[in-house]
């Protein structure tokens, strides 16, 4: 238990919250961004356009088939080789929303095709226009069918954040690292604090989807 | 091509424990998922906390932390390679992605079955062995099919305990040879190798189940 | 007539996708062989008016984090600071250091991706990287050597050559190369870091971890069950690393490193950080 103080001592307990906040700031981040980015992917796979959304299709399969680390370590150390140099912060995020934009997409393609096609039928003959269809009558169905995935999906870019430690982020599980490098008698409580910590923020996650949840219904 | 060729006999020794990791995990999270899935659905409000709070705590705590969990503190007490470590904290955390998909399963089978299996004189572990799982792994294997893709992808987290992986060989690659571009372009298509036929064949059978719909 | 035009648009889009990926992919093929077309450290640090080195998080003695700051502290820290003025002061220029956190795979990286300007990581002087990096004049007299738990029984590099035995390394340092030519019978696991290889040790993964007789004292001091043993195995002294021709930096830190040797300051912080560890004799460390 005197472990468990020492361990979560103030200076130490303020170096990673920091940590927390630089892995709440990467998840938000990549969370807007691939949601935007993988509606427009999934729409695109959806629509069923000739070639076009196949050929959008087989991209995304390789994506999404390929581990996030490799993801995140090539997007910091092999596109410099090219002359793509971002921080890492940045690296960060874009390499999370690349990746999760595929998974995501790939949730909203099958949430527009749960929908049944008599309402497109219905809603056309009503004068409304393709986009408005879309944008009126199937989203908001589409949304509320894709939640519960779409939240564990979410879920998992915030544990998967931890993942750019790798790459001397200085995210939460980096730090938490830093902090059992000084004495091996911490590594219980610190795996325990980033245990607790990881879950205290998937939590509150999952409440707001739910708060959200209500709101569509 | 030339770095596969330097590089071969490592690319090929961590293509060969990721196979190996993912093999083991795969079974090990069936058995597993399957157990908790039915300790959720269990009535006896007890069990069925104990499978809840299994899946929850999984679900929602990185599996990068749960691997160092065993390597550094388990191992402490029982000796494990990161291999072991790996491995088994990447069965556990999938057992909990599958004990959700089993029990999606388990529940959209007709409570029919189970109350006729009951009238027939078969005890509820039987009904379920021998009735319900059954179905309920076929109507399962789309999302049980996603989740081997994913324990796939996720055997990559042995790189961080030296699990001798796919990832780990790639790693020591590219800090040897410093041509990280083309390393990891190899390390992304074994993986590719692996998941992409998977992900090709899931779909084939979603859309198989779909049209008998 | 919607569907032709669907069909268009969709032969369109995929053109153009497909234009993209090809371009894009050859430019890249492209870039990446003339990736040599960097810039002038020298340049580049006159006109930012400042250096920024990339130094260890996780290296007691060398660069470890203060929790309470936030930032690495150690003697690869001081000497960044140091050799920062003095460089400063023979350009005529306010030169202000900046730190990033590197670890083994990402410094050399870094230092192509022009992230930093300098690393000061315990870096030892090797062939294979001086092909791809700039080094200075040596400024750490290190060498590999063993830690090993105290009632281990292992005394030399020659108690690990053995099938059953696995030393510990970190990823991309010298010391594999060391294991493998003195021992190579030994199992070698290879880390992401310092202290991923102690937390290993530690936990019974390996018997010894091979690497610089500096930080593993620095190991030796934190976890007082372990201890140094079997001598130096190979010298393999650090070095400044800069991007690859970099004539002009190097040039000015050869010069600055000599004054601060000349003047005393680099004895002096040999003192700060070596003076307490026990078991090692700084009069070794010191120039004369």
């Amino acid at each position: 238990m005197n472990d468990f103080f020492a361990a979560l001592s103030a200076d130490n307990l303020s170096y990673l919250l920091q940590g927390l906040g630089v892995t709440v700031g990467v998840s938000i981040f990549s969370i807007i961004i691939s949601l935007i980015v993988g509606s427009f992917v999934g729409i695109a796979m959806f629509e069923k356009i000739p070639y076009f959304s196949s050929l959008i299709g087989t991209l995304n399969n390789i994506v999404r088939n390929l581990p996030l680390l490799l993801i995140i370590f090539f997007t910091y150390f092999s596109l410099p080789q090219v002359g793509i140099r971002l921080p890492i912060f940045w690296s960060t995020v874009v390499a999370m929303s690349f990746f999760e934009a595929a998974m995501l997409s790939e949730i909203i393609r099958g949430g527009l095709e749960s929908i049944d096609k008599g309402q497109f039928e219905g809603a056309r003959s009503t004068g409304m226009s393709n986009k408005q269809t879309m944008l009126y009558v199937i989203m908001p169905q589409a949304y509320k069918k894709m939640i519960p995935p779409l939240i564990s999906q979410l879920i998992s870019l915030v544990k998967d954040t931890s993942l750019a430690s790798g790459i001397v982020l200085a995210d939460l599980t980096y730090r938490g690292q830093v902090v059992y490098a000084q004495n091996s008698h911490y590594i219980v409580p610190i795996l325990i604090f980033m245990t607790f910590a990881y879950f205290v923020v998937n939590y509150l996650l999952s409440l707001l989807a739910k708060y959200f949840d209500r709101k569509l219904a | 091509m030339t770095l596969f060729d330097k590089y071969s006999s490592l690319f090929l020794s961590g293509f060969g424990y990721t196979i190996m990791a993912s093999l083991l995990a795969l079974v090990a999270s069936l058995v597993l998922g399957t157990v908790f899935a039915l300790l959720q659905l269990s009535k006896k409000k007890g069990w069925a906390m104990v499978g809840n709070g299994y899946v929850q705590f999984f679900r929602n705590v990185p599996l990068l932390i749960i691997t160092l969990f065993f390597y550094l503190a388990v191992a402490k007490v029982i000796k494990m390679t990161g291999f072991a470590a790996g491995t088994i904290a990447l069965s556990l955390y999938t057992s909990a992605f599958i004990a959700e998909c089993v029990r999606a399963g388990i529940l959209s089978v007709d409570t029919g079955q189970m109350e006729g299996a009951l009238a027939n004189g078969l005890s509820y572990g039987q009904a379920m062995r021998k009735i319900i799982l059954p179905q309920a792994f076929r109507i399962a294997i789309p999302s049980l099919g996603n989740q081997f893709i994913n324990l796939v992808k996720n055997s990559s987290i042995l790189a961080f305990v030296g699990g001798l992986d796919l990832m780990y060989q790639g790693n020591i690659v590219a800090a040897n040879s410093f041509d990280t571009f083309t390393a990891y372009m190899i390390v992304g298509a074994f993986y590719l190798v692996l998941t992409l036929p998977l992900s090709y064949f899931m779909q084939y059978l979603e859309a198989r189940t779909q049209g008998n719909q | 007539m919607e569907k032709n035009k669907k069909r268009l648009f969709g032969i369109i889009a995929s053109i153009l996708l497909v234009a993209f990926l090809i371009i894009a992919g050859v430019w890249a093929a492209n870039a990446a062989q003339k990736n040599q077309t960097h810039q002038d450290t020298l340049e580049r640090v006159k006109t930012t008016k400042q250096i920024s080195w990339g130094v260890k998080t996780d290296t007691k003695l060398f660069g470890l984090v203060n929790t309470k700051t936030g930032k690495s502290e150690g003697f690869d820290v001081d000497l960044a600071k140091a050799l920062t003025k003095q460089i400063g002061k023979q350009l005529n220029l306010n030169l202000t250091p900046t730190f990033t956190p590197v670890n083994a795979s990402s410094k050399v990286q870094l230092l192509k991706n022009t992230n930093i300007d300098g690393v000061l990581a315990v870096m030892t002087i090797t062939k294979e990287r001086a092909k791809v990096v700039d080094f200075s004049d040596s400024y750490f007299p290190a060498g590999n050597s063993l830690l090993v738990k105290k009632d281990s029984g292992i005394n030399s590099i020659k108690d690990l050559n053995d099938s059953s035995k696995t030393v510990l390394v970190a990823l991309g340092t010298t010391a594999a190369d060391t294991v493998k030519k003195e021992a190579p019978n030994a199992k070698i696991l290879a880390l992401q870091d310092y202290a991923s290889a102690m937390q290993a040790l530690k936990a019974g993964q390996g018997q010894a971890i091979v690497t610089d007789n500096a930080i593993l004292y620095g190991l030796a001091t934190e976890n007082p069950d372990y201890k140094v043993v079997g001598g130096t195995l190979s010298y393999g002294p650090y070095g400044v690393a800069f991007d690859h021709n970099q004539k002009g930096m190097v040039e000015e830190t050869n010069k600055a490193l000599a004054t601060l040797k000349k003047n005393g300051t680099y004895n002096a912080l040999i003192k700060k950080w070596f003076g307490q560890v026990p078991g090692l004799d700084i009069s070794q460390l010191e120039v004369k």
